[in-house]
């Protein structure tokens, strides 16, 4: 009973207090470029950066938060805290960040935190308002992996869109995102180069 | 060698949440890959992912996964919306076929509309596959 009690009351402070603080997580597979689109909206709206990023995977092992950003858009805006969340795997090897040149202690290092990074992303799931999906536009979209966080967040009724990442690359193909996930509004964009982030925002207005 | 282990529905559909997600990470980790009849809910796919993770060590690298919908059937309309609501109601969470392998023995599953393959590391070579949708 106590228990019902409180989810209730979480559950109805959670949506009183969605506006105040409202949380839009960047979620995907590593390496889709979550942490290029966060570093790319923080940048143009706060003027810095949100985390490191780089082309090795698990780059991001920890959940990162910037509070406070106020975006417009044609007249409109938009507060939240932006929450750039690890990438979430079902496979961690260390011995794939030996691959890269890494040593074997600091490959170890890595993969620990790694799978403590995609425990933290699920346990997450529940804190979001909207979430923000995003693919390497490049790779195959009908993974596992892709499947279950879209799935889980449907299940969670979370508000979700699709970002088709890395358009500027030659084998990016939107059209196989938009077939895979045809419930769902999906934005092509580029988060490194910023081309088409300003459809993005306008998508994420139509979301949010 | 490749052990594959059938895994039916009757021997998992009196398990909590938490049993199915042991019996079939234990069967994993004994390095055979699990075709289970049925699939799990979306939020023990999600829980599934968080337990590897916390099992991971020096011989346990993870696993791979793909889950067959019986939504990936893409049939349309009134008859076959009635026709799905049946099938969902009586049957539940045993539709579909799920696969879990260990990553030491699974490279990759790959899942497109009409067909999965499964990968083993083992030479690379595609060793099954296919199961073409009706």
């Amino acid at each position: 009973m106590i228990g019902k009690i409180k989810k209730f009351l979480s559950g109805f402070l959670k949506k009183w207090g969605k506006k105040k603080d409202m949380k839009i997580g960047l979620y995907g597979p590593p390496n889709g470029g979550k942490t290029t689109l966060a570093n790319r909206i923080c940048q143009d709206w706060l003027g810095e950066d949100m985390g490191t990023a780089s082309s090795m995977a698990h780059e991001t092992r920890e959940i990162n938060i910037k509070e406070q950003i106020n975006i417009k858009s044609k007249g409109k805006e938009l507060t939240f805290n932006l929450v750039d969340t690890p990438g979430i795997a079902t496979r961690i090897d260390y011995e794939e960040f030996l691959k890269s040149g890494m040593k074997e202690k600091e490959a170890k290092k890595r993969a620990k935190e790694a799978t403590k990074g995609v425990i933290d992303s699920i346990k997450w799931l529940d804190e979001m308002d909207v979430v923000v999906v995003v693919l390497d536009a490049t790779i195959d979209p009908y993974s596992q992996v892709n499947i279950t966080i879209i799935g889980n967040l449907q299940a969670r009724k979370i508000p979700v869109l699709l970002v088709a990442n890395k358009i500027d690359l030659k084998k990016a193909n939107i059209k196989k995102i938009e077939a895979a996930f045809p419930q769902y509004k999906v934005v092509g964009i580029s988060a490194k180069y910023g081309k088409k982030v300003e459809k993005f925002y306008e998508t994420l207005f139509e979301v949010a | 060698m490749v052990t594959l282990r059938i895994l039916p529905y009757t021997e998992i559909e009196h398990l909590s949440s938490l049993g199915r997600i042991r019996k079939i990470l234990n069967i994993a980790k004994e390095n055979k890959i699990v075709l289970m009849q049925g699939r799990l809910r979306k939020e023990e796919e999600a829980e599934l992912i968080k337990t590897t993770m916390e099992e991971i060590d020096k011989t346990f690298k993870g696993i791979e996964l793909a889950v067959i919908y019986p939504s990936e059937n893409k049939e349309t309309g009134i008859f076959a919306s009635i026709k799905n609501g049946i099938i969902n109601t009586l049957l539940g969470d045993r539709q579909g076929l799920t696969i879990v392998g260990p990553a030491t023995i699974v490279k990759q599953i790959k899942k497109d509309p009409k067909k999965i393959e499964l990968l083993t590391q083992e030479e690379n070579s595609k060793k099954k596959s296919s199961r073409k949708k009706k």
